[in-house]
């Protein structure tokens, strides 16, 4: 069977389950729970953990792990419940199946890619191109399956997958389940959308959708103002770097004539472009404007602002959109559109520049954060300017391959903390936490997994994906030292409070409420097994891209090759070793452990052996921390700026010139005909009436001479007669 | 003595005539003008009879008994105009008869 | 001759002092009266000049008829308190200068056309052309017969016209 040509069912099982849930969800539900999703902080309510034991075993994952505490499962789920249950992750399943079998067989084709256009959406609207020629904007509903959208699918259904499994446990007491799995679903088919596009508009349609999913399953809480408020947060600001992303695209159809990745391509690596190393070129300005767009998908300076907030959603959302897929929606761009930044050094040097910036800004950010949820966002603002960071210097491939293990371990760690949460009935304040180790051993131990692999210990994921990033840095043609000193001093603030949240939260001095610790379990299998397959991808998955210095079979740099014909340009030669040696490149990847091993152990010192240390240090260093911990104040700046700047007193402006300009130009108007109608009344009284009734009163007073002739006597006429008669005769007297 | 020409009765007929007309002009009582324009009405027909005298043509002539048949008549309505004006009015004179003034 | 001469100025005499009292008598039946003289002496200038037809009319319309009437309407008016009031109007003044000038103007042409006036004068009239009557008589039934009747018209009008101004109640 050729899955290559039904690639189209890859997206659609999703939808299909969205579909279901959203038009069907409300009238199959038999008890009509409200839609008043409670957030688990607000009302800890622990009745039943129904559906673990269930779900264990009907996805026949054995993996025997030890399950903390089973709870008697009495509470009579409901039939829907179960469906669902079913239902959509099963779609997600039959996606992941297909993809994996379509990228088997892609594999199999010796130009590794295929495309499939099922029709032409927007057909052939002629156009002028900047230079003038007459192009003709067509657009397709195409998927394209190459080695970039192949790695990018499987993370997503797999991942996806498991953090689907994962839900049916989290969501298990929380109301609007039907509406949580048809979003889920729904996020899926946009981001598959997103991935498996053939050109920039599919793409974008995606990317609307990811955006829309978004602030639908942010703003889930519906009760919760704190929780719609971030999600309409989220949207706003996704939709200004849309605009970028949209201007970006235009200018691409103007200069390039079309925006299919192939055909963009081809054009690219022509050499009808030169390299835009002087300066700014409209190549450059495409790039930039699409990356403004990444910004604000991915979570990058000056567009992050929405990542933090968005931890108002629930546990599994924030691991799968905010961690996994989503937000690496921009680095997938990038790398997507490597041929534009290739030829635009300058632009992919700001790429780079803002990557590493984000990275230790929001590393920064992290390192007094108290919120366990927020930490970790922070540390995904962090992780994903090291993906840009790799983007920028020209090393898509590590940029992907951060991407592919980050998806692992991050979505395990958010996983993680919502189990740690589940099982403290709600509570996020890591201040409240402590000693939990023995209480929940299998959430503890796959944390501790995804902690050394952000960190960077050699052996796991983050390891070998960070040291990569790292190496480009330092020795790529458009990397620096300084943006290696950047990475590195973020990778040991990474590692430095990845371990001060393990030791708040599992280490140390117990610091939670009584009431609460009375009722601390394990979470149930259908939680606890996504968290061990995810532990094992974070081990497993760095092994795919070793570096060449280890001399490993070629196995082991099976990632770099599998990427390697997506990225190829007859233009540029990729980042071979510049000069730079090997000993230069052991010495930087020790650096990189040593200084991770410091982070490490700062962290215990700090939070384990003698926390009073730390908050001697939170006082003496109280400006910094003060600054820190309210994140630089930079939504306070947005506020002030955009929010009352620009709308408020935009608004305040319009009204003003609405009320004196435009209704003044109206009153004004009014009153000028008025005025013209009081003048016109003037003038038809005193001239034009006067004029007549000048002529009447002149009439009247040539008439009174005439008058006082006649007198009605007769004589009088008689003599005028004579008189008359003199004259005439005169005349002949005269001549 | 010279021998009395046309010119004399032609100078009479003026002399006559503006005596006439002075007694229109002047008088107030509407009789005394109706005289007077008996008189210009001679005065008249005595130039007519002259120059029909001189020129040997009794065209004249009849143009005068034509202009005495004339004042006949209107010596007659005129005086039927009186008595009906001093029926009504009570008075003789032209000067009170001013109605039809401004 | 002298004896025309004398008759002329005798009945120029007449007339015109007759029009001076017509005009300035207070009494209207003085003026009446010196309006008959006048017209007596009209009638003496006709027969002086030939025209012994208009003579007897003139004596017997105008003197027996015309000043008659008047006579009569004078009786009728009663114009006893006419005759104390003011005779002559505010305008006199100016009529009279008015007058003047035409007298003036009157004079100056005589004067400029006294050649024009020159006539072949035939005292004697031949023996056997027929009388004045006869000849009047020829002309008004023949040449102005149309003339003529309209003026019998006239009359007639005349005489329906002051009957009915003269009537109380018409």
């Amino acid at each position: 069977m050729n899955f290559l040509d039904q690639i189209w069912l890859i997206p659609l099982f999703p939808l299909l389950g969205a579909a279901l849930m959203l038009l069907l969800g409300k009238r199959l539900d038999p008890q009509p729970a409200s839609d008043v999703a409670v957030a688990p902080g607000v009302e800890p309510v622990h009745d039943d953990h129904g559906h673990g034991d269930a779900h264990g075993h009907a996805h026949g994952h054995g993996h025997a792990h030890a399950h903390g505490n089973d709870h008697a499962h009495g509470h009579a789920h409901s039939p829907l419940k179960v469906l669902i249950n079913f239902l959509c992750p099963g779609m997600i399943l039959l996606s992941f199946l297909l993809s994996a079998a379509a990228v088997w067989q892609l594999s199999q084709k010796p130009e590794r890619m295929h495309q499939v256009i099922q029709f032409t959406w927007i057909a052939g609207l002629p156009f002028h191109m900047a230079n003038g020629h007459l192009a003709t904007f067509q657009m397709d509903w195409g998927f394209l399956l190459d080695p970039l959208s192949s790695v990018m699918i499987l993370v997503v259904t797999g991942v996806g997958f498991l953090i689907h499994v994962y839900s049916t446990g989290y969501m298990a007491h929380d109301g609007g389940y039907y509406r949580f799995f048809g979003y889920l679903n729904l996020f899926v088919f946009f981001m598959l959308m997103l991935v498996l596009a053939n050109n920039y508009t599919l793409l974008f349609v995606g990317w609307e959708g990811v955006g829309l999913c978004s602030y639908l399953l942010i703003g889930f809480y519906i009760h919760k103002k704190s929780a719609t408020d971030a999600g309409i947060k989220a949207f706003v600001v996704n939709r200004v770097g849309d605009a970028g992303f949209v201007l970006g695209m235009l200018l691409m159809l103007s200069v390039l004539g079309t925006v299919r990745f192939t055909d963009v391509n081809s054009i690219l690596h022509s050499g009808r472009f030169g390299v835009e190393s002087g300066g700014f070129g409209v190549l450059s300005l495409i790039a930039l404007l699409m990356f403004f767009g990444a910004t604000g998908k991915s979570a990058q300076v000056p567009l992050y602002v929405w990542l933090p907030d968005a931890m108002e959603g629930p546990t599994p959302v924030s691991a799968l959109i905010h961690a996994a897929t989503m937000v690496t929606a921009g680095v997938y761009m990038v790398a997507r559109s490597a041929a534009l930044f290739q030829l635009a050094p300058k632009a992919s040097m700001i790429v780079a520049i803002i990557g590493a910036f984000t990275a230790i800004l929001a590393a920064s950010i992290a390192l007094v954060q108290n919120d366990i949820k927020r930490v970790l966002a922070y540390s995904t603002v962090s992780q994903l300017g090291y993906m840009f960071l790799a983007a920028g210097v020209g090393a898509y491939w590590v940029a992907i391959f951060h991407l592919f293990t980050h998806a692992f371990f991050k979505a395990l760690l958010f996983l993680c903390s919502g189990s740690v949460i589940h099982a403290l009935g709600g509570e996020q304040d890591m201040r409240r936490m402590g000693a939990l180790k023995d209480k929940i051993p299998v959430t503890h131990w796959t944390m501790w997994v995804g902690s050394i692999a952000i960190a960077g210990i050699p052996g796991f994921a983050g390891f070998f994906s960070k040291d990569e990033i790292l190496w480009q840095a330092y020795s790529s043609p458009l990397g620096s030292t300084a943006l290696y000193v950047v990475g590195l001093a973020t990778a040991a603030m990474t590692a430095f409070y990845m371990w001060r949240l393990m030791n708040m939260t599992f280490y140390g001095k117990s610091h939670v409420a009584p009431e609460v610790a009375a009722h601390i379990h394990e979470s149930p299998a259908s939680m606890t097994v996504p968290l061990s397959l995810l532990a094992v991808g974070s081990v497993l998955a760095g092994w795919l891209g070793t570096p060449k210095l280890w001399n490993l079979p070629e196995a082991f740099r099976a990632f770099e090759a599998w990427l390697a014909p997506a990225f190829e340009s007859p233009l540029i030669k990729a980042g071979g070793e510049t000069g730079q040696n090997a000993s230069m490149e052991w010495t930087l990847m020790l650096t990189s452990v040593v200084v991770a091993l410091i982070g490490i152990y700062v962290a215990r010192v700090l939070y384990h052996q003698k926390p009073e240390l730390s908050d001697r240090m939170e006082t003496s260093f109280q400006r910094i921390h003060t600054v820190l911990y309210n994140k630089w104040y930079v939504d306070e700046a947005y506020n002030y700026v955009f929010v009352n700047g620009m709308c408020k007193g935009g608004g305040e402006a319009l009204g003003a010139f609405d009320r004196n300009v435009v209704d003044g130009g109206v009153n004004g108007a009014g009153w000028l005909t008025r005025f013209s109608a009081k003048v016109s009344m003037w003038w038809d009284t005193w001239i034009v009436d006067g004029a007549v009734r000048f002529t009447a009163f002149f009439v009247k007073i040539l008439s009174y001479p005439v008058c006082l002739l006649q007198t009605g006597r007769v004589q009088a006429y008689a003599f005028f007669v004579l008189a008359g008669a003199l004259v005439m005769f005169g005349y002949y007297v005269v001549r | 003595m010279h021998p009395i020409t046309t010119m004399h009765y032609l100078a009479l007929s003026a002399a006559l005539l503006l005596i006439g007309t002075i007694g229109v002009l002047t008088r107030r009582n509407i009789v005394i003008i109706l005289m007077s324009i008996e008189l210009i009405l001679n005065a008249v027909n005595i130039n007519l009879v002259a120059f029909s005298h001189a020129f040997k043509d009794v065209s004249g002539q009849i143009f005068a008994i034509f202009v005495i048949t004339d004042a006949v008549a209107e010596a007659a309505v005129g005086l039927g105009i009186l008595i009906a004006l001093f029926r009504n009015k009570e008075t003789v004179l032209a000067d009170e008869i001013d109605l039809l003034k401004w | 001759m002298l004896i025309d001469t004398v008759f002329f100025y005798l009945f120029a005499l007449l007339t015109l002092g007759g029009a001076i009292f017509t005009i300035t008598r207070r009494n209207a039946v003085h003026s009446a009266i010196s309006l008959i003289v006048s017209l007596l002496g009209v009638a003496g200038l006709y027969l002086l000049q030939h025209a012994e037809f208009l003579f007897a009319v003139q004596i017997v319309l105008y003197v027996g008829g015309i000043m008659v009437l008047f006579l009569f309407v004078i009786m009728l008016v009663n114009l006893d308190q006419a005759a104390k009031e003011r005779q002559f109007n505010r305008q006199w003044t100016v009529a009279l200068a008015a007058v003047a000038a035409v007298a003036a103007e009157i004079g100056y042409f005589f004067y400029r056309g006294q050649d024009a006036f020159h006539f072949a004068e035939s005292t004697a009239a031949p023996a056997a052309s027929p009388g004045n009557t006869e000849v009047l008589a020829e002309a008004l039934f023949r040449e102005y017969l149309l003339p003529f009747e309209i003026a019998s018209v006239l009359l007639l009008v005349a005489v329906v016209g002051s009957v009915v101004m003269a009537k109380k109640r018409i």
